[in-house]
């Protein structure tokens, strides 16, 4: 049991799939403008990653080597529509703020990644395990990009208002740039120097270095 | 005798590069999945039509409070929303054996006894059918027009784009412009969603002092009461909205009927 559980932990933090493995950043820019969003994400992500790990760890001795990429594309495609699908009948609106973003959880290499890198060649326990664990990694980094960038960006949090904005008579000023992409970028680009500055294993070997150039004449 | 048991077995047993067993998991696995997929699509079709409707319906009632003084109105009409007749598009007349409560424009739209090939040279919008019926809303006191709100559908970047027009009682003008579906590219053709977008349309006229329909939007900044600014960096999705008034007021979509009301009245 306590082997199992390290499916959930290691992937929390220390082998989190946006900043160590570096996957999902798309959707990761896209849905953080605000905390509702990200967490509606969040949890579509993590619910379709432990199915889709199930299913596919389930029928892993019978999907021939030659067709396994279609085979897992078309499952994880139905459950994505399937999650779409309950979204817009049962959470309207915030599949309205999510637009294709839910769809594109099809083309998320994260819910790939773990079905080729993991749950082909482990049990099913294991493997819901696993793609719970890196959902809930890749949860704790949109739900802290996404408080960031809410807050900053128009003072409140999930639509309460915590900083009062100037035009409303408050001190604050939002920043408009945490409303747009780039800032995303930044957010992760910090979360990744902190992590790398405690774990420094985690630190790549630079594969070119500045050559200093030679003065001549 | 086959036993269907031992067969499923022998197939399981077959080595996964077997072509048999290729086939067989491929079509194994589509077949599920689209089982799972249609059964969830249509049984929560209902739910996520009532949530159509229901946006449909506050979309309406948005419009209708950014046209000043139409509140007033309908209150004093003692009314709290617009009346809804369903058009026979080719003549222009009422279809008074149809109830609008149990019209359906889009089911009808699909259905080729209900609707009808639009000519390629006429289809500006792209639409290739439109129903025969569309329902109309609109607003009378006394017998005389105060506003009419006609739906059209055109052909956006990548989606069709669905909206409310409202007219004014000259049917010329228009009196606002909502948006109630589209699947424009976020962030860019989607800003046809935009209210500031939106409110660049009421005022703008629609046809010339001959009746031709000029009405167009252009880059840069609109000079004539025919002219629009398109959204910067959405030119396509700008025109498609152009082009969905362009055909909608035209012989081919309410034209009769516009001008019928004009002769006629209601």
């Amino acid at each position: 049991m306590a082997s199992n559980l390290r499916h959930v932990t290691t992937p929390l933090v220390q082998n989190n799939p946006v900043t160590l493995q570096i996957l999902g950043i798309c959707s990761a820019l896209a849905v953080t403008t605000s905390l509702s969003t990200a967490l509606v994400m969040s949890m579509a992500l993590t619910v379709v990653l432990c199915l889709a790990s199930a299913t596919i760890s389930l029928i892993r001795n019978h999907i021939p080597n030659v067709i396994r990429l279609i085979v897992q594309i078309i499952i994880i495609a139905s459950l994505v529509i399937v999650i779409d699908e309950l979204l817009q009948a049962y959470a309207f609106e915030i599949s309205r703020q999510l637009s294709i973003f839910v769809g594109l959880i099809v083309t998320n290499c994260l819910v790939m990644g773990r079905a080729e890198a993991f749950a082909m060649r482990n049990p099913v326990w294991p493997s819901v395990l696993d793609g719970l664990g890196n959902g809930l990694g890749y949860s704790l980094v949109l739900i802290i990009v996404g408080s960031i960038r809410e807050l900053l960006g128009a003072g409140t949090l999930l639509g309460y208002t915590i900083l009062t904005p100037a035009s409303q008579g408050g001190w604050f000023v939002p920043l408009g740039l945490m409303q747009l992409a780039p800032s995303a970028f930044f957010i992760i680009g910090l979360l990744i120097w902190a992590i790398r500055t405690y774990w420094v294993v985690q630190v790549e070997t630079p594969k070119f270095r500045l050559k200093l150039q030679r003065s001549r004449g | 005798m086959l036993n269907p048991f031992r067969l499923w077995q022998g197939f399981l047993a077959r080595p996964n590069d077997d072509s048999i067993k290729v086939f067989g998991v491929a079509i194994l696995v589509a077949m599920i999945s689209a089982i799972f997929v249609s059964t969830a699509a249509v049984a929560l079709k209902p739910l996520q039509d009532a949530h159509l409707e229901a946006e449909r319906a506050a979309r309406m009632a948005q419009m209708l409070d950014t046209l000043p003084g139409m509140r007033e109105v309908m209150e004093e009409a003692g009314v709290d929303t617009l009346e809804t007749r369903v058009v026979e598009l080719a003549t222009g007349a009422f279809a008074t054996n149809i109830d609008p409560a149990d019209y359906d424009l889009e089911a009808a739209t699909g259905d080729p006894e209900q609707s009808t090939a639009i000519p390629p040279d006429v289809d500006v919008a792209g639409l290739r059918r439109r129903a025969n019926h569309a329902p109309v809303h609109l607003l009378e006191r006394d017998g005389t027009l105060l506003l009419i709100v006609l739906p059209v559908e055109g052909t956006g970047y990548q989606s069709t784009i669905r909206a409310m027009l409202a007219l004014e009682p000259d049917l010329n003008t228009i009196a606002a412009l909502t948006i109630t579906e589209q699947g424009e590219t976020p962030g860019i053709g989607a800003r046809v969603e935009d209210p500031a977008w939106l409110a660049l349309w009421p005022g703008t006229q629609v046809a010339d002092e001959n009746g031709n329909i000029v009405i167009s939007v252009v880059r840069g900044t609109a000079t004539g009461p025919y002219e629009v600014d398109a959204i910067s960096g959405a030119t396509v999705t700008s025109n498609g909205v152009a082009n969905m008034l362009r055909y909608w007021l035209g012989d081919h979509g309410y034209g009769p009927f516009l001008d019928r009301l004009a002769t006629e009245g209601l």
